[in-house]
């Protein structure tokens, strides 16, 4: 290790505004994992009423069933399902990772930044999936 | 509002829009993620292993039986009553750390509880009646 007192400064952030938040300020991979299992919480929170609405589409007859597959052919709905479905994935998986953190595993810094990687990684393919299947790639 | 020690938060300095400084919600947190954790696996199974996705296929997820049993409600009534609670601890959580007014955490908590329990209601009513 190079000597602290030699080492450049690090930035410091007094009187915290929105655009130090998400400019300035650069969290570390656990730090991302943290604040957006916070932002897809609270966005599956706000869109559970539509997402009971297009369950009960889907549920309650079969013309409502086939009317729900002729609208997911349009490009906003489509977009709104793949925020939803990444929303619900990154959700469980850091939820998943959390889960073993309260089971002490995992704790030390190098694993925790190594799991919260593995819990982007995750969570973005299987989006990446869905992505490809919901754009009709087979 | 000055500053008061979490150990003199007693009597009336209680802070009324708290977590009720138990172990309780961060128990419930855990084990609904696991409950819907677990219900999620089953369904994503059981959409994977039905042959072409059609509209019998779908229903019979959520309203299969086992003898009488409608075992399919029972685990999705139970899954989304395990969604209100672990939604109602998290935003709850969010209200605390950003909104500090009593007044308007109030608010947005009660705002909160009537959202859940309006949606709960409803997919109730929409899964029992199919």
């Amino acid at each position: 290790m190079s000597d602290p007192a030699a080492a450049k400064p690090r930035p410091q952030f007094r009187n915290i505004g929105l655009s130090n938040i998400l400019f300035s300020y650069r969290l570390p991979p656990a730090g991302r994992v943290s604040i957006l299992h916070r932002v897809s919480g609270a966005l599956l929170f706000l869109a559970l009423p539509l997402i009971v609405s297009i369950f009960a589409m889907s549920i309650v007859s079969e013309a409502g069933f086939l009317a729900l597959a002729t609208i997911t052919g349009f490009l906003p709905v489509k977009l709104i399902f793949l925020v939803l479905v990444w929303a619900y994935l990154h959700h469980f998986c850091a939820g998943i990772r959390y889960l073993t953190l309260d089971l002490h595993m995992g704790l030390d810094k190098v694993s925790a930044q190594k799991s919260a990687g593995v819990v982007f990684g995750v969570s973005l393919a299987l989006t990446l999936v869905f992505a490809l299947k919901l754009f009709g790639a087979w | 509002m000055a500053f008061v020690e979490k150990n003199q938060q007693i009597g009336p300095k209680r802070v009324v829009v708290g977590a009720h400084y138990g172990t309780f919600d961060f128990i419930v947190q855990r084990v609904t993620a696991v409950i819907l954790a677990i219900y999620t696996i089953i369904l994503l199974i059981g959409f994977l292993s039905m042959s072409g996705v059609t509209y019998d296929g779908w229903l019979n997820l959520f309203t299969f039986t086992v003898g009488m049993f409608p075992m399919g409600q029972v685990l999705a009534t139970l899954a989304f009553i395990s969604i209100s609670w672990h939604a109602w601890i998290g935003v709850r959580d969010i209200w605390m750390d950003y909104v500090k007014p009593v007044g308007v955490r109030m608010l947005l908590q009660v705002l909160t509880i009537l959202w859940l329990v309006g949606t709960l209601a409803y997919f109730v009513h929409i899964l029992w009646r199919v």
